[in-house]
């Protein structure tokens, strides 16, 4: 079943909706996002940006619309669709299966790095290369070792993830995901929780992915000088809606929203 | 009551020393079934349908709050006569132990499941690792890491509950102990100081070797 919208856009939202019980967080959310480009979600707490991550990872499910050919409610990844699947030629909620498939193109780095404690760094990168895409060791292992070279942990991999730094942990986190080679990379605050020392090291990792991959990427942050740089789109959320959207200096040096100075005020202010 | 005679103690301790034996083999057999039943049962708790979940819930609650002394004697009588008398008193009472302590493992266990950051089970759906490598290669080694003195404790709180098994007839140390008495009416505080000694000579390095192991394990890198 092809997605209704042009086979350009890698990313589609089509009218979704998500609840947590009685609250609201999306309400009909509608946007595009086209193969390559970087995106930077702003807004403030609860205005449902990191709910946009957690459902393209699927770790939230979308609030089911009662007709998804009326009415929307379905996320589309690559023109497939990611939060529902095609069953009799009618889009249904996705089961587990379909849900494991579709995320392999998508990968996610955490606010707390989220490494597995008990595997060495080396481990932490080559395990699902060889458990979820079949590589074998010496193929996962060789890339591992680029992807942390290109971190600069080359000299880390027999190390536990307690003996790393912050900043250590969040650069093996995003070899991690670097590994599965993700068409979309989704960053959920992932400076917030590291002391602001090691913020920098973390942001030049990423700078040099957004510069030498043509990787699509989905950004949280608060960093607004790094989302100015990396960024080709920025867009303001406020009560699970976009308030604006535009190119970075337009956003940040020219917003036209009340609610988007107030908040850029807010942030620069910190 | 007759006064401490060293005699006895000489002639009783071979008879002794095989109970002890006996309790020794009680707990292997026991121990692994409480080790691996607990470990399944609170997986099960944790990714099975909820009809097994509710079904798994009660029947451990209800072991758990039954003394060990009945489910023994229920088990024993409800085998010899429904299913096959001839189930030896070493096996039955080797299960009934084993399961009974299965129903204090399987919280040591789901204590430790539960003591998983969220964040490790998102970061294997994120990475779409097969359910077996989330389990063995990611939850089991950091939960048994957070279970093992605990579930350590239990086996050392089980064997001390062997004697319990007298009651059907496992030849352990108090059965000894007590056969002796029966035929020369006298060794029995020789032969329970004895038991005693040996429960504590047994027990005492166990407790000691799973203090160290938790504290190990604290210090330990993961």
């Amino acid at each position: 079943m092809p997605s209704p919208t042009s086979n350009e856009s890698i990313i589609r939202f089509d009218r979704v909706d998500k609840s947590f019980g009685d609250l609201k967080v999306l309400d009909g959310l509608s946007f595009d996002v086209d193969p390559g480009e970087r995106v930077t979600l702003i807004g403030p707490s609860g205005s449902g940006k990191t709910t946009i991550l957690r459902l393209l990872m699927t770790l939230e499910h979308v609030t089911p619309p009662k007709d998804p050919a009326a009415d929307g409610g379905v996320i589309w990844v690559e023109g497939k669709p990611l939060s529902h699947m095609e069953k009799g030629g009618k889009l249904v909620v996705a089961n587990e299966r379909h849900l494991r498939q579709a995320r392999k193109k998508i990968g996610m780095v955490f606010q707390s790095f989220n490494l597995f404690p008990n595997m060495r760094v080396l481990r932490n990168v080559t395990e699902a290369q060889v458990h979820t895409l079949g590589r074998s060791k010496d193929e996962a292992e060789a890339k591992a070792r680029d992807l942390l070279e290109l971190v600069g942990l080359s000299s880390k991999v027999d190390n536990y993830p307690s003996q790393l730094s912050g900043g250590q942990q969040q650069r093996v986190a995003i070899a991690r995901a670097l590994a599965m080679d993700p068409d979309i990379l989704l960053l959920d605050e992932v400076t917030s929780a590291l002391d602001p020392e090691l913020v920098a090291d973390v942001l030049g990792v990423l700078r040099d992915v957004a510069d030498t991959t043509s990787i699509t990427m989905l950004i949280v942050t608060h960093e607004m000088g790094f989302a100015r740089d990396v960024s080709n789109r920025v867009m303001m959320f406020d009560r699970g809606q976009i308030v604006e959207e535009g190119a970075p200096d337009e956003i940040f040096s020219d917003p036209r929203e009340a609610r988007t100075q107030d908040f850029l005020r807010a942030v620069l202010a910190e | 009551m007759n006064e401490w005679n060293n005699e006895i103690v000489v002639e009783i301790f071979p008879a002794m020393w095989q109970g002890f034996i006996v309790v020794l083999q009680v707990t292997l057999v026991a121990g692994l079934i409480a080790v691996l039943l607990g470990l399944l049962v609170a997986v099960g708790l944790r990714i099975g349908p909820p009809w097994l979940r509710r079904v798994l819930s009660a029947v451990f609650q209800f072991i758990r709050n039954t003394p060990l002394l009945v489910q023994v004697l229920f088990v024993w009588t409800a085998t010899s006569y429904y299913i096959n008398p001839e189930w030896s008193a070493f096996a039955v009472g080797s299960a009934v132990l084993g399961v009974h302590y299965a129903s204090y493992t399987m919280e040591s266990y789901r204590a430790g499941i539960e003591a998983i950051p969220v964040g490790q089970w998102e970061a294997a759906t994120a990475l779409s690792l097969p359910t077996h490598r989330v389990w063995g290669a990611i939850v089991l080694p950091q939960m048994l890491r957070r279970s093992a003195a605990a579930v350590a404790n239990w086996i050392i709180a089980m064997f001390k509950e062997v004697p319990t098994l007298f009651v059907i007839g496992v030849l352990e140390m108090i059965a000894q102990a007590q056969k002796y008495q029966g035929q020369h009416y006298d060794g029995a505080v020789e032969g329970y100081t004895i038991a005693g000694i040996l429960f504590l000579a047994a027990s005492y390095p166990v407790a000691v070797a799973a203090r160290r192991l938790e504290n190990r394990l604290a210090k330990s890198n993961f």
